[in-house]
């Protein structure tokens, strides 16, 4: 009971402005997938243009393979679960979970029971009689998911639906809504900024910027190996160095930066004499007898750490710079340290890429 | 109350709140009272006065069950006053439906000065201009006519029909504007969210909508009924021959009956009837006295 949707070479504006630029991805059928980027990105287009709210300038979408161009909301095999969930405040709750099948003029006896049912699997059974407003956070988000899943929907939109609530509960609802998914097999397209959310929950993920789609790949991919500078410092991390590529050799090349020379894999649409950015992760920016083994090593004064708890943040590097930041495991010598003491940090060329400088040009 | 002491001083503050009780008690309670006592006596020539035929009875009020004229006339504004509310229901809901959920602001500002610029001209005034589009010969019946779809003039000032239209016309504001201000509260995803799971138009209104516009209706209707109810001009100037309605019955009592004990008990009446009116819309739509003071 799930479909696929195509997005083909979608294009959205809004008078001069174009928020969605030829977009084209193919969300599987069953598939957890989830759209991330920064608000004003996109991803809120393109869910509502997959719901049905507003209809592509260009472009085709299709759900289960039918052209959904004409076809509107209420006929549309989607639900979607608003960022402010938009229960019905003067509906008791089983009348909310109920309302789809209400529409579809279903026997109320029968509706009732159905939605005691769907109630149950999300654990709010002996909330039917209660009224919205009597619910917590976590229990009305239950609440929308149920009333959304009572209409079978073939594809399920999340836009957001976890922002309001706190850290604890939006934990504890990520691993629910990927129980959900998983026992119903229904398509879930969810838009998020968050980026915890999206590798946590997802098969695979977009990442948007500017309207313009970077990069599509299950989470590990997106944060390993980005395709785009976009990606690579809006997900996770990095520090980030700005210079000239030198030398190509099959998958490596040689970056020259203020920082010194560094060797590092290079990324598409990388070639020799680009200005270019290198990006290398935290946890692979290396302190100690590791900084000194590897192949790229920067020298840079100690300026301070951050305990995390299970883990430090070690910035090194002199004032006016961005500072380089290493992340290691606890270490009381590494807290002991005195700003100013001298440091050699390291990574290996596997663990840096050298991407196109792109929109992030100017910083 | 404290910011007005510290401001103006015991003295000054006294005095004003002297004046705006003397004000309510000379102005506004004091007339009712006189009325109240009025109300309860015979109307007596000046040499039965002070004799044992003065004093209080409830015979004035039971002058409208006796009578079948004036009952029939206190019926017929009950009914008519609930149809001219009604009708201004219908014609408001989809009106403030449209200026709050559906017009860009440029529209509604134009569409709520288009609604208010008739209010810039005297109530008489605005009555007579449909006295004349609804008279046998006036433009009405010339423009249907002209366009062919009517044979011969169509008596619309005819019964009730005049006041109704009139009313209608004339209160149309009082219903849009707390409607309107129901609606606009309303998250517009709500309606989106009902859409999405389904549902047509005249279910996401019937369930959606409506439901949460109840407040704003129950005070449209309180406003447009009572002074529906309480109307002298549109009867006056619109109402056919042998339609009254009963403010022109009270006037009557009043200024050619020289009769101000039976007008003032008819007075009453008509003022527990739209007591009645607004208790039962309170209790109908489930809204307080709290939500009407909005």
């Amino acid at each position: 009971m799930s479909q696929d949707i195509a997005l083909e070479t979608v294009t959205k504006k809004f008078g001069d402005f174009t928020a969605v630029r030829e977009v084209a991805l193919n969300i599987r059928a069953g598939e957890f997938f989830s759209f991330l980027g920064p608000s004003g990105c996109g991803k809120t287009t393109i869910l509502r243009m997959i719901s049905g709210f507003i209809e592509p300038t260009q472009g085709v979408i299709r759900i289960g393979g039918q052209d959904m161009r004409g076809i509107g909301p209420n006929k549309r095999p989607t639900a979607l679960i608003f960022q402010n969930l938009a229960l019905f405040p003067l509906m008791p709750v089983w009348q909310n979970v109920a309302f789809g099948l209400e529409v579809r003029g279903v026997a109320k006896a029968v509706r009732r029971k159905k939605a005691e049912e769907l109630l149950a699997t999300v654990e709010l059974a002996d909330s039917a009689g209660k009224m919205v407003s009597d619910l917590s956070g976590g229990q009305r988000q239950r609440v929308a998911i149920a009333r959304a899943l009572a209409v079978e929907p073939q594809v399920m939109l999340l836009d957001e639906p976890l922002s309001a609530l706190d850290l604890k509960l939006r934990q504890h609802m990520r691993a629910e809504l990927r129980r959900i998914q998983k026992r119903t097999g229904v398509t879930f397209v969810y838009i998020t900024h968050d980026q915890g959310e999206a590798l946590t929950m997802s098969d695979r993920v977009a990442v948007m910027s500017q309207g313009v789609l970077q990069q599509v790949a299950v989470p590990m991919d997106i944060y390993n190996d980005p395709a785009t500078a976009f990606v690579a410092s809006f997900v996770g991390e990095s520090n980030v160095f700005a210079g000239r590529v030198t030398e190509t050799e099959g998958g490596t090349g040689r970056i020259e930066t203020e920082a010194g020379s560094f060797v590092a894999r290079l990324g598409a649409g990388v070639s020799r004499g680009d200005q270019a950015l290198l990006f290398v992760r935290p946890e692979q920016m290396h302190l100690g007898a590791a900084a000194e083994a590897a192949l790229n090593r920067i020298h840079a004064p100690f300026s301070h750490a951050e305990f995390e708890g299970n883990f430090v943040n070690v910035f090194c590097g002199t004032d006016g710079h961005k500072p380089l930041m290493s992340q290691t495991r606890s270490d009381p010598g590494v807290l002991a340290l005195t700003p100013g003491a001298p440091m050699t940090l390291g990574f290996e060329s596997a663990d840096g890429v050298i991407l196109p400088a792109g929109e992030l040009a100017r910083e | 109350m404290k910011a007005v002491l510290s401001r103006y001083g015991t003295t000054l503050t006294g005095m004003m709140v002297l004046a705006t009780f003397i004000w309510l008690a000379v102005m506004v309670v004091l007339p009712y009272l006189v009325m109240v006592e009025f109300s309860f006596r015979p109307n007596l020539l000046p040499a039965d006065l002070g004799t044992e035929k003065d004093h209080l009875t409830a015979d004035n009020y039971g002058t409208l069950f006796r009578n079948t004229i004036h009952i029939n006339v206190f019926i017929r504004t009950i009914w008519g006053s609930a149809l001219a509310t009604f009708l201004c229901l219908c014609v408001s809901y989809p009106v403030a439906y449209f200026l709050a959920k559906m017009a860009t602001a440029k529209q509604a500002a134009v569409l709520l000065l288009l609604l208010v610029i008739p209010f810039w001209i005297n109530e008489i005034l605005r009555t007579f201009a449909w006295f004349i589009i609804l008279a046998y010969n006036g433009p009405l019946n010339g423009v249907l006519q002209m366009f062919g779809f009517i044979d011969k003039p169509i008596r619309w000032i005819y019964g009730s029909n005049g006041v109704i239209a009139g009313m209608v016309y004339a209160y149309i504001v009082f219903m849009v504007f707390p409607v309107y201000n129901a609606i606009e509260t309303l998250d517009r995803n709500q309606i989106e969210a009902a859409r999405d799971l389904g549902a047509s138009l005249w279910r996401i209104h019937a369930r959606v909508v409506l439901p949460h516009a109840k407040p704003g209706i129950a005070v449209g209707c309180i406003m447009v009924f009572t002074a529906a109810a309480g109307s002298y001009i549109v009867p006056a100037i619109l109402g056919a021959p042998g339609t009254r309605w009963f403010t022109e019955i009270i006037y009557q009592w009043f200024f050619e009956g020289q009769n101000w004990q039976q007008g003032s008990a008819y007075a009453f009446l008509l003022l527990a009837l739209c007591i009645a009116f607004v208790m039962g819309m309170m209790r109908v739509f489930k809204v307080g006295l709290a939500d009407i003071a909005k």
